[in-house]
């Protein structure tokens, strides 16, 4: 948001969700509605977080726990297809990773400054039960 | 659902609280959340039974502390209904931090507070410690004197609240007892005039809007609350007082009755007047008639709008008075009292030459006697002839023990 004066916003501290009416939002996909600015669709958490997730797409079985469980909505997922995490609302928290059901899991934490291309060239292997 | 109409005799014999009840019913209210407390009980309960005897559509919903019934009232007005609950003294102090919530979320509800003494040693009678203790909260705040005014007082007050240039929630006292359980004529508007008057709910910014959604109850830090308290206080400042004057200029073109911010009392010519609230002004008025037959031109000021202050009409009041008293009816905890200072303020820095006392009396009830009147405006006669004050600037009336003065 703006730094405006005083006199320049509407009163009482109130925040519109949409510029103009809301329309048929359960039939709009969230990066097509017409959030304002101060929706927290468009505000970015993305600093909150200490570790990413990181999505490994070769073994994901779009078992859609992820998206389930996840607590900000961040696993974006489209014909019961997940096809990434939105990394302006993901705060890091683990719960994807841990519900994962996959071996090796399709998720998996790192810092924040890992490379994305580095870590999916050392995913590591399946994990070979004893037997 | 309809609702049945009830047929008031033109004058009516009520007391303040009931007053305030058959207000809340004929404004409509959408929601009453509330609990109890002595004395303002018979508000909420009279409307509880005029809901229960189908003389009004809303909602009563009965909550666990004031805190609640504050809480209950934010989300509704938030929601976008016409709301109103009342209290006093230890409920009001539960409130106190939702009465914040809703002046800055700017929503129009009308709280009642039946003035009563705060605790320790508790107390249920009258004096306006309540009332100061939140004169800071960002809300407007209006006085009745007598059942009428809490009756015309309430009406006023949805009409300013409720404006969307206003959008700022309103306070209606009336003294604990004096008023609140003493019953006298009041004239009243039909159901069909009161309603005309106060009008149809217009919501603004409500959650019931799904075509507008919006968030109430934000957090702001640094970067923000600044901003929203200075527009809370320029909207106070600029935009009420001048509402609160076409409001009451609307209600006397209806009833005939004349409120002003300022209500002045034989103070064309006063030498020497009483600044003070509540069922104190009509003492003091006829005390004021009284020592104008002894040769003492005495004149009264009764505060109708204690929040946001009328400094202007206060300084136009007073401004030729030679001697003022500042009777504050709450304990100043080491400060002068609050009308004291709100007085001085409004005239300091202009040319006015009074002699400004101050007057801590009436706590817990009790009685502020004629003859502490006459007594005090015998003193302000004598600083008003000496051309300054020959006492102490602040001093108690009607307390045992030896006298107390400060300052």
């Amino acid at each position: 948001m703006n730094n405006t004066g005083w006199d320049e916003f509407e009163i009482g501290a109130m925040l519109r969700t949409f510029k103009g009416e809301a329309g048929d939002i359960a039939g709009t996909l969230q990066e097509d509605r017409n959030y304002t600015q101060n929706s927290s669709f468009t505000a970015s958490v993305a600093d909150w977080r200490l570790e990413k997730p990181v999505f490994n797409k070769d073994y994901c079985i779009d078992c859609q726990f992820c998206w389930v469980y996840c607590p900000d909505i961040s696993i974006i997922s489209r014909d019961k297809k997940m096809i990434g995490i939105d990394m302006d609302h993901c705060k890091g928290c683990g719960v994807c990773v841990e519900v994962c059901p996959t071996n090796p899991k399709s998720l998996l934490m790192f810092s924040e400054q890992a490379e994305e291309e580095a870590v999916l060239a050392q995913w590591p292997a399946k994990d070979e039960k004893e037997k | 659902m309809a609702f049945d109409k009830m047929e008031l005799r033109e004058t009516e014999v009520w007391d303040g609280n009931h007053a305030a009840a058959q207000a809340l019913r004929q404004a409509q209210v959408d929601v009453v959340s509330a609990y109890p407390i002595t004395p303002s009980t018979p508000i909420v309960e009279g409307y509880a039974k005029f809901k229960s005897d189908n003389y009004v559509e809303g909602e009563f919903v009965m909550v666990e502390s004031e805190h609640a019934a504050m809480s209950g009232c934010i989300g509704a007005a938030a929601a976008g209904g016409r709301v109103a609950t009342a209290t006093s003294s230890q409920g009001l102090a539960l409130m106190a931090e939702t009465l914040y919530q809703a002046s800055g979320m700017r929503l129009p509800i009308v709280l009642n507070i039946v003035n009563r003494a705060l605790a320790a040693p508790l107390n249920v009678n009258g004096d306006h410690s309540d009332m100061y203790m939140v004169r800071d909260s960002g809300w407007i705040q209006f006085d009745a004197f007598s059942p009428q005014e809490a009756y015309d007082l309430n009406l006023i007050a949805f009409k300013v609240s409720e404006d969307h240039d206003v959008r700022t929630p309103a306070i209606v006292n009336q003294d604990g007892f004096m008023t609140s359980h003493t019953a006298q004529g009041v004239t009243t508007l039909t159901d069909d005039a009161a309603f005309g008057f106060v009008g149809e709910y217009k919501p603004m910014n409500d959650m019931l809007d799904f075509e507008h959604p919006v968030t109430h109850g934000v957090q702001t830090e640094e970067d923000w609350h600044f901003e929203h308290k200075a527009r809370q206080h320029n909207d106070m400042m600029t935009i009420v007082p001048g509402k609160i004057e076409e409001v009451f200029a609307d209600f006397e073109k209806l009833s005939g009755r004349k409120y002003n911010q300022v209500e002045c009392y034989d103070m064309d010519d006063a030498d020497v007047a009483v600044v003070c609230m509540g069922t104190s002004v009509e003492t003091a008025r006829e005390v004021a008639t009284e020592m104008r037959a002894k040769g003492i031109k005495a004149g009264v000021v009764g505060l109708r709008v204690i929040r946001p202050f009328p400094f202007a009409e206060i300084a136009n009041a007073l401004k030729d008075v030679k001697a003022v008293a500042a009777l504050d009816r709450s304990a100043p905890g080491g400060a002068a009292g609050m009308l004291f200072n709100e007085i001085a303020g409004s005239l300091y820095n202009t040319d006015s030459k009074m002699l400004l006392t101050g007057y801590i009396y009436g706590l817990g009830g009790r009685d502020l006697t004629k003859k502490h009147l006459v007594d005090l405006y015998n003193e302000l006669q004598a600083n008003a002839d000496a051309g300054k004050v020959l006492t102490q600037q602040q001093q108690f009336i009607g307390v045992r023990g030896p006298k107390l003065a400060y300052l």
